[in-house]
This record gives structure tokens, C-alpha cells and sequence, in this order.
């Protein structure tokens, strides 16, 4: 029934991602619309966006709080992440072995920058004006996806031997049996529900900000011309 | 409309405030009606199926506009940019918050155009499109000036100003246009210019123009129409042939030619940099006012187009014009090549008067008398198209470092308004992206706030009694509206005019 459902979330994930991807490449940007400070350099361009990716510049100059919070989030995420390669490779990297108690850390670092993140949208009058059900319901699905996996890890523990067997199954199309454990069961079933949601959702603001022309598009308007497709077809009319 | 228009009260905390929903819900501007609406091709109001036309619009342009599309998608409602807008910071309404603003159209984006949104509307906030919902969106999309401050701040550059001008656009396929800026377009298509001047009353004021100068410097300083093979073809607002402050600049633009010996011209066919075009986000019609310039300058043959102070117009021009009529690298359709034969690339096409100003007083062929200036304690106000929607000079910043060099070169009195609140920080005047209009004043007050401030700051501590600014809605705005908070009302002038009163002319 898991393999399943995770064949399905997998793949409903890399389709939605991709057409999502090549949708947004297709659409033109038809002006130049950097905003300031804009690099004048494709390189340049190349380093705001890592600086946007890796450290959110825009947002640690917006709002120290919420910066705070999303990056206790995201890179606690990212560790995580990490961390669970150890499940889907035989064997494991050994700088995969050695962040291992890192990520546990991170974890915990995680859950705080959610809640962080939830409490501003109940506390600060103009966020929680803003915020949707799907928004608080995000925050939920993300604090349950993460605490489900601190409880197995701290308290009601769990055969991480057949959960690597199983997934090193599903990746050969060799299916095995999870353990028996309801919590287990409802880690998995919510991280699924998050793969089939991210490209129907806000989530994909994790692609969507490299094919932001505010920010990808290099600031050399007067040197350069810039024409989309169907701007040129309106001059070819003239 | 409010019966008494009242400027809010200072801030006691430089924080945000705390939100007052509805509070700008009956702000509307006045609509255009069917004959302003047909002038520019678009319907009239009260068609019947302005529902279908509105969101065929809308599909159209998520299909033409990337950032449109990508920024439906990205918001995640971090609330970055909630306090990061003028109007919001002066009317405390939510709606005026960027991403509320973002989501009176994402809104209607979820339910027509997404799949959780057709299926669970309720949960991720998707609507359908009334003739309600179009109202708001009128209202609170012409509370947007488009100066682009929530995007700076945006960790996915998410650009209101984009959002607006597609709101904009899909109101007026929708019928639902705007007096002031359609009506102005089209006086730009008849006629050349915003203000409608036709060719007699330009030639007329110019010429009183150069008397004036005349009686005040002994000079015969030439303020020349459509006179071919001139060098320099000036494109400036219109505003600036008689407007106060605005003719001030005017004249130190005039100044600067005549003392550094350069031939020029204005056009009386494009006697308007401003493009109201962007402000209601329609490509075509900006195109077609920006191919006005293009003809003025292939007809008298000028070797450089020049751009007087204006922000939105630098933004058209320094970002778009190399885009929609090849003024820049050029384009590649006939006329398009035959301008860019014509222009000497030596200088930059097009080139901001600032951007010439400083050049010329860099290499010292104009020099300046800076004691002229010594009435003057001086502030600059960033231009926020000009801040944070294009650029000046080959370097980084130079939008900010070339308007100030030359106020520091011309004057010797000059200090910052507190920072965040210039630069690519700062807070438009609160009257720009179409939004300069009587019907709007209520708005326009409050939307200063930030801006007025920040101006009391300097005032206060360096005795500030001149804000220097390179946009003609800046200028108009702000002598409306430094009345309602205190201020004298000749508080605002131009960069040109400070250059205007120290330039020395001599007898060379």
C-alpha cells in the first residue's frame, strides 16, 4: 500500500515539478524589470541568487524575525534531509555518517522555526490578516511531518533497518514490508501528501524564484536589447 | 471621498501600524467613460460580458508576463513586505499590505486558473470574480503608485508593481478604465503631451520662457522647438513648460546647453517623457506613446536623445525604450536601423540630463557658483522609479550618486534623510503611478507620510528647507501635499533648479 502511495506522490512530484519548471520557461519576460540593487553581470546575477537561495538576503533585510525563523526552518530542513539520505544509498557516504548527529540538532531546530513561523501568524496582527487555512494547514503538515520523526527517534523508536530495506526496495522496484508501527506510518503517509501537494501549492516558490525577473535578469537595459517573442511579432507588424 | 482632508499624525514608533480593515475601501478614482475608453481601443463600461473578457485578459497575460505567472505562484504570505508600503504605513488599511494587495488577484488566479482552487476554494482563500470583487480591485489596485519598495524587500522579488499593471490592464478589458491616466493617454496619442498643449501654446510659453531668462541673466538662453539637426533632442514632461516647480529645472536644462555649447531641441510632436502606458500596464500603448519619440527623433535628426527629470519616464527609458523602439542597442526593423545610424554612439542612448549635467561638470565645462545656493539647506528625495527601476551612469548606484554629485557641486549645504528611507529604500512621494489626481488627494495625503517623516527629521535636526527631487509627479505631488503637514509648499524643486541658480554662465 506504501510503495504505492509513494510511487504515486514520487511521480506526481517530478511531473507537476517539470511542467511547472517548463511552463514558467516558456512564458516570456518581455521587459527589463530588475529591481535595485541589480547585478550589471550574468555572474553577478548568479551570485544575488545564491545569496537569495542560500542566506534569503531580501528577506533578512525585510524582517529579522521572520528571517530568523525560515532559516531555522530551511536549513534545519536541509540537514534533515541530508541526514535521510542514509535510507536510499548502500552504502552510506561517509559525510552523510558524519552529519548524522547534526541532523538530529537540526531537527529539533527545525520544529522551532516552524513554530516560530506558525506563532507569527496568530500574534502579529498583520500576518495573521493574511493567512489562509492552507497556510496554517502547511505549518501543521510540516510540524507533524518533523515531530513525527523526533518521536521515533527519541522515544518510541523504530526499525530504521527494514525502512531502509523497504525504500532501497522501492528504488529497484523490489518491494518489502515496513515495519509495524503507526508512527512510521504516519511519517511517511504526511511526507507523501507533501510531495503531491509542493506543485499544486505556495511550495512552489522553491523553483519559482529562479525564473523571478526582479531578480535573474541582468541590469544592462540600454546596452542590450531585450525583445520577447511576442513583443517582436508587434514591431514585424508595424 | 472624505469631506476634510487631514494628514495622519506622525508615528511615535518608527513600526508599522496596527491594521484598520475598510478604512480606504471607498477610495475610488473617478472611472473613464466609454469616449476616453474608445480613444485608447478599449470597451466601454457596463458591458455584459466584462466577466469572460476580464479573465480571457487574464489568461492572456499569464501567458505574455513570466513575473505575472511566477509571482501568482510564489507567494508563501511571509509577510515580508506587509509593512513595507506607504500607503499602508498611511492609511493602515490591510488591503494596501503588498501581498493583500497581490491576493485580491491571486485570489481569483487560485479559483480560475489552479487546481486546489477550482476544487477547495476556501482553503487556499480562491474567489470567484464579481462585479464586487472587480470593484475592489479597481480600488485598491489604483492605491498602488507601482514604486516597487515591496519588492526590494520580497525574498522572491515579488513585484507588486507587475501585479498591478496586469490588474490595470485586465480592468480595461474589462471596461472598468481610469479618467486620469486613459485620458491622458489619449491626449498623448492626439496631441504629443499629458497636459494636451498643442504646438501654438508651446511655442508661446517657450518664448516667454526665454524673455523671462533673458530679463533675469541678460542672456539670450534659446529654449528652441522642433529645430532639425540639432544635436540634442530633450525629451521632457510636460509639466515642465509651466508647472512650479517644474519650470525651474526646465530653465537650468537650458542653462546647461547654452553653457556648454550644445545645440538642442524639444519636439513639439513628443513633448511628454512621461509614458502613462506603464501605469496602466499596457505594452501596446506604451509602445505606441514611446514611437512618438522615435518619429521626433528621426524627423529632426538629432545625434542624441536626452531625458529631463522624470522618474517613471527614466524607467521607460532607461529599461524599456532599447526594448520598445530600439533607443539603446536598436532595433532591427527599418526605422529602428535608421535611428540607430543616425545617433552617435559615443554617448549613451538614451542619456538621463543628469547623467549629462554631471559629465559636462566633471570635465569642468560647466562650472558653478556655489554660494548661489547658500539659501538652500538641501535633502534629496529618491525618485522611486528612478531608484529602484533603472539606473544611471556605467556603475552600480549611480541613480543615487550622479543626482547627488551634482546637488553637492552646485550647493553646499546637503544632508540625508534618515536611512531606509533613501536609496533603493525609499518611499515614493505617494502620488506616482497614476495615481497624481484630484480624486485621489485623500490617498495622496497619507500615502506621503513616510516620505514627510523622514523630511521632518532633517528639517528638525539640519534646518532641511529644500528637498531636491528628478521627477515631475514627485514635484507636483509634493507641493499639493507639504501644505497638510506643516510644510511650505516651495519646499520642493528640482536638481536642475539648484543648478539653474548656480551655474555661471559668464561672458564666454
Amino acid at each position: 500500500m506504501f510503495a504505492v502511495l509513494f510511487y504515486f506522490a514520487a511521480g506526481l512530484l517530478a511531473v507537476g515539478l517539470i511542467y511547472r519548471i517548463i511552463s514558467y520557461a516558456r512564458i516570456p519576460a518581455p521587459l527589463k524589470i530588475p529591481t535595485t540593487p541589480a547585478p550589471r553581470t550574468r555572474t553577478g546575477v548568479v551570485f544575488l541568487m545564491a545569496r537569495e537561495v542560500f542566506l534569503f538576503q531580501s528577506l533578512f533585510k525585510a524582517s529579522l524575525w521572520t528571517w530568523l525563523f525560515s532559516a531555522m526552518f530551511h536549513a534545519g530542513l536541509a540537514l534533515v534531509l541530508l541526514r535521510h539520505l542514509r535510507y536510499f544509498i548502500d552504502p552510506v557516504w561517509s559525510w552523510v555518517v558524519f552529519i548524522q548527529p547534526f541532523g538530529i540538532y537540526a531537527g529539533f531546530m527545525m520544529v522551532a522555526g516552524l513554530m516560530g513561523l506558525w506563532a507569527r501568524r496568530f500574534f502579529v496582527d498583520r500576518i495573521r490578516y493574511i493567512s489562509t487555512p492552507s497556510d496554517h494547514l502547511m505549518l501543521a503538515l510540516l510540524i507533524s511531518i518533523g515531530t513525527s520523526g523526533l518521536v521515533m527517534k527519541f522515544i518510541t523508536r523504530t526499525d530504521i533497518v527494514a525502512i531502509k530495506n523497504f525504500f532501497m526496495g522501492l528504488m529497484s522496484f523490489d518491494i518489502s514490508t515496513l515495519p509495524s508501527d503507526w508512527m512510521i506510518y504516519l511519517h511517511l503517509s504526511l511526507i507523501a501528501l507533501l510531495l503531491i501537494i509542493f506543485p499544486f501549492s505556495k511550495l512552489l516558490h522553491a523553483p519559482g524564484i529562479f525564473f523571478s525577473p526582479t531578480r535573474n535578469q541582468v541590469e544592462n537595459s540600454r546596452d542590450k536589447r531585450h525583445l520577447s517573442a511576442w513583443a517582436a511579432k508587434l514591431e514585424s507588424g508595424k | 471621498m472624505a469631506t476634510e482632508i487631514k494628514a495622519p499624525p506622525y508615528r511615535v514608533f518608527n513600526i508599522a501600524p496596527a491594521i484598520k480593515p475598510g478604512a480606504m475601501k471607498d477610495s475610488k478614482s473617478f472611472l473613464a467613460n466609454d469616449k476616453i475608453q474608445a480613444d485608447l481601443g478599449f470597451p466601454g463600461h457596463e458591458i455584459a460580458d466584462w466577466h469572460d473578457r476580464a479573465i480571457s485578459k487574464m489568461g492572456e497575460l499569464l501567458g505574455k508576463y513570466r513575473a505575472l505567472k511566477v509571482y501568482m505562484d510564489a507567494c508563501v504570505h511571509c509577510g515580508a513586505c506587509s509593512d513595507k508600503c506607504h500607503y499602508f504605513i498611511g492609511t493602515g488599511d490591510p488591503k494596501n499590505m503588498p501581498v493583500a494587495r497581490q491576493d485580491l488577484m491571486r485570489s481569483v488566479y487560485r479559483r480560475y486558473f489552479t487546481l486546489p482552487g477550482k476544487l477547495f476554494p476556501k482553503l487556499v482563500g480562491a474567489r470567484d470574480l464579481t462585479r464586487e470583487v472587480l470593484d475592489e480591485w479597481y480600488n485598491y489596485f489604483h492605491q498602488c503608485s507601482e514604486c516597487r519598495r515591496c519588492s526590494v524587500f520580497c525574498p522572491y522579488g515579488i513585484d507588486t508593481a507587475e501585479i498591478t499593471m496586469a490588474a490595470r490592464d485586465i480592468l480595461d478589458a474589462a471596461g472598468y478604465g481610469q479618467k486620469y491616466s486613459n485620458e491622458i493617454i489619449g491626449k498623448v496619442h492626439s496631441i504629443g503631451n499629458n497636459l494636451g498643449l498643442p504646438r501654438p501654446a508651446l511655442v508661446d510659453t517657450l518664448e516667454g520662457l526665454e524673455e523671462d531668462v533673458k530679463e533675469d541673466t541678460g542672456l539670450d538662453i534659446k529654449f528652441p522647438l522642433d529645430v532639425k539637426g540639432a544635436e540634442v533632442l530633450l525629451i521632457t514632461p510636460s509639466a515642465d513648460f509651466f508647472a512650479e516647480p517644474h519650470i525651474d529645472s526646465l530653465i537650468g536644462y537650458g542653462k546647461v546647453f547654452h553653457a556648454a555649447g550644445i545645440s538642442w531641441t524639444l519636439s513639439s510632436m513628443a513633448s511628454e517623457a512621461g509614458n502613462f502606458g506603464i501605469f496602466i500596464g499596457n505594452y501596446e500603448q506604451m509602445r505606441k506613446v514611446a514611437l512618438r519619440i522615435r518619429q521626433a527623433a528621426l524627423e529632426l535628426g538629432v545625434k542624441r536623445i536626452v531625458v529631463g527629470e522624470c522618474g517613471h519616464a527614466w524607467r521607460v527609458a532607461y529599461s524599456f525604450w532599447n526594448t520598445l523602439i530600439g533607443v539603446g542597442d536598436g532595433a532591427h526593423d527599418p526605422y529602428g536601423i535608421e535611428l540607430q545610424k543616425q545617433l552617435d554612439h559615443r554617448y549613451k542612448q538614451p542619456m538621463h540630463i543628469c547623467e549629462l549635467t554631471w559629465d559636462l561638470a566633471e570635465r569642468k565645462v560647466i562650472t558653478f557658483d556655489k554660494e548661489a545656493n547658500d539659501k538652500h539647506i538641501i535633502t534629496f528625495h529618491d525618485s522611486c522609479n528612478v531608484a529602484r527601476g533603472a539606473g544611471m551612469g556605467d556603475m552600480y548606484g549611480g541613480q543615487f550618486e550622479i543626482p547627488r554629485n551634482i546637488v553637492k557641486a552646485v550647493a553646499n549645504h546637503f544632508h540625508e534623510m534618515p536611512e531606509g528611507t533613501t536609496h533603493e529604500k525609499t518611499f515614493c512621494c505617494g502620488g506616482g503611478g497614476g495615481l497624481l489626481t484630484d480624486d485621489l488627494l485623500d490617498l495622496r495625503v497619507k500615502g506621503s507620510l513616510p516620505r514627510m517623516e523622514a523630511l521632518q527629521h532633517v528639517v528638525d535636526a539640519h534646518g532641511v528647507n529644500f528637498m531636491a527631487s528628478i521627477c515631475a509627479i514627485c514635484k507636483s505631488q509634493f507641493t499639493k501635499v507639504l501644505p497638510y503637514y506643516g510644510f511650505d509648499r516651495r519646499l520642493i524643486g528640482g536638481v536642475h533648479q539648484l543648478v539653474s541658480n548656480a551655474i555661471k554662465l559668464g561672458d564666454k
